[in-house]
């Protein structure tokens, strides 16, 4: 007797210290992140372009990485969307052999944990072969190849979770494979869906290695496809390897803005999936 | 005359066989119940009149099932035309993902059904238009399956707010709407409380004037108080198939005794 409460505790204690963890090291970012970056973070900081000698400690902002950050992933999370959807409602059954579908996620999977750099590498030998330079539009590409494994995983298991009574339901009222699929498990997994997309975007706005040499940098922000671009996690990690303290302070304020706008699209997207989840079967 | 002739049936999901050779006419415009243990077969021949079973994995048909004449088991069958014909409602009824109004108003659309020319609007669409076309033939469905009563004042509401008893009425509706001949019920009212059961019951009594219903139930006095029409299943054989009367009073079979005086289960 003494020993399965004994156990019970044990577990408990587990538990609890593992989510205080958790916690701890959220807050702990946040509040490393905002002590350093704080004193630096202005209205300049993030509605103008660096100027000359800001990299000295000068006036200017990161405009350009904030704007490029949103340009890339906007790009990136709208043509990973279009390529992930019809992916993942793929790997439903009616549609691929439960053997083709398992390969096919076990590849993602692979991809999935792929580091970044390795796709840096990859986008940046296509580039050279096509002589291209640094980019918006080789960073959207590299970007898009990025996070499209979460993206169709995440979605995939979103998809899953639709049981096969409601979908069996659907066909016994004499719908074809396209009309269950639109009309019943999409709107059942939207909030998934829509998770999916979230969390994709989040691994991507934050990745540096595998813009690095495909987006590059620069300070002006790109008014086409074709120039270099700036972002907020190459952002980060310029000014931080600067041995100026005014300007590593601004790297601090830059992940700041980077946290902010992550923490942003995060509540945005609960809201609306509230919204979406109206007419879930549970 | 009898629209649905089985011939010959076996059914087998792997190296498992469910369904062993089964050959029989079913009346129309009946209640016909099949009864049978857990295990015998029964979904698996319900399933198989409107080809549900063919979103199983590594299932086996072998035989015919004739309905009209025709072999629903022929390659170039239409089979979303079948299923139109020969509705289904569920063990456990999953509204779809969408209002009470749409869940009706669904299986007509996909159809592409002229409501027009059903007996719920008939001829009210060119004085109201297509709208209250609609409206009328989902209140007219609504009303036979027993809900609208309960449901008109808030047919734009999701349909997942409901009851399981009503999602269930609502299956039922659904199931109408795409004005099926035939309607195959897995176990119907196994999900519900006992008033929503009786509701349900009552609504196949005053629905088999116009339709075919073949139910499963493991409920002998389910069975008793609703069918017109038996077929017993034992562990994937047919044992015995006969009008109500004769086989709760003269069975013929053993097995159908010892079934019926509660001996075997």
């Amino acid at each position: 007797m003494k020993k399965r409460k004994l156990e019970e505790n044990i577990f408990k204690g587990l538990m609890i210290v593992s989510l205080l963890l958790v916690f701890a090291a959220l807050a702990g970012i946040i509040l490393v992140v905002a002590v350093k970056g704080l004193s630096s973070l202005n209205l300049s900081m993030i509605i103008e372009t660096p100027k000359g000698g800001y990299y000295l400690g000068k006036e200017g902002g990161i405009a350009n990485a904030i704007v490029g950050s949103l340009y890339l992933m906007a790009g990136a999370t709208i043509s990973a969307f279009i390529i992930s959807l019809p992916a993942a409602l793929a790997l439903q059954k009616e549609y691929l052999s439960r053997r083709f579908a398992d390969f096919t996620r076990l590849i993602l999977d692979i991809l999935w944990g792929t580091p970044s750099i390795v796709y840096g590498a990859f986008g940046f030998v296509i580039m050279v072969f096509l002589g291209m330079r640094a980019s918006l539009l080789g960073g959207i590409v590299v970007l898009t190849l990025l996070i499209i494994p979460i993206m169709i995983r995440a979605m995939d298991e979103a998809i899953r979770l639709v049981p096969f009574e409601l979908k069996e339901m659907a066909y016994a009222l004499g719908t074809t494979r396209a009309e269950t699929t639109l009309a019943v498990v999409l709107k059942q997994s939207l909030p998934g869906i829509f998770t999916a997309v979230i969390l994709a975007f989040g691994r991507g706005i934050g990745d540096a290695a595998s813009i690095l040499f495909t987006a590059g940098y620069t300070d002006e922000i790109p008014t086409s496809l074709l120039d270099p671009v700036a972002s907020l996690p190459l952002a980060v990690f310029f000014q931080i390897g600067t041995p100026v303290p005014e300007v590593q302070a601004r790297a601090y304020a830059a992940a700041l803005i980077l946290l902010f706008i992550v923490m942003l699209i995060n509540i945005i997207a609960r809201l609306l999936g509230w919204r979406f989840a109206k007419n879930i079967v549970r | 005359m009898s629209r649905i002739k089985i011939k010959q049936l076996s059914i087998s999901y792997g190296n498992h066989q469910v369904l062993k050779n089964v050959s029989l006419d079913i009346p129309d415009r009946q209640i016909i119940a099949v009864i049978g243990p857990s295990g015998c077969g029964k979904t698996t021949l319900l399933k198989s009149m409107n080809r549900l079973l063919d979103l199983n994995e590594d299932v086996a048909v072998k035989g015919e099932i004739f309905i009209d004449g025709e072999n629903i088991y022929r390659p170039d069958i239409d089979v979303t035309a079948l299923r139109k014909r020969v509705g289904f409602l569920p063990q456990h009824p999953y509204p779809l993902p969408m209002s009470i109004f749409d869940n009706v108003a669904f299986g007509p659309k996909i159809h592409g059904l002229d409501i027009s020319s059903t007996p719920a609007v008939s001829g009210a669409q060119e004085e109201t238009g297509k709208k209250e076309g609609m409206r009328r033939f989902v209140e007219h469905y609504l009303s036979l399956a027993g809900l609208w009563d309960e449901v008109k004042d808030r047919l734009h509401s999701p349909a997942a707010k409901l009851s399981i008893g009503q999602q269930q009425r609502l299956a039922l509706a659904r199931v109408l709407s795409i004005e099926p001949e035939i309607i195959l019920a897995d176990e119907p009212t196994s999900a519900l409380d006992p008033i929503s059961a009786k509701l349900v019951e009552t609504q196949f009594k005053i629905l088999k004037q116009d339709y075919t219903i073949i139910f499963v139930t493991h409920i002998l006095r389910q069975a008793k108080r609703l069918a017109d029409y038996i077929i017993f299943l034992y562990m994937g054989d047919l044992v015995e198939h006969a009008t109500a009367g004769q086989f709760f009073s003269e069975p013929r079979d053993e097995k159908t005794r010892a079934y019926i005086t509660g001996e075997i289960s």
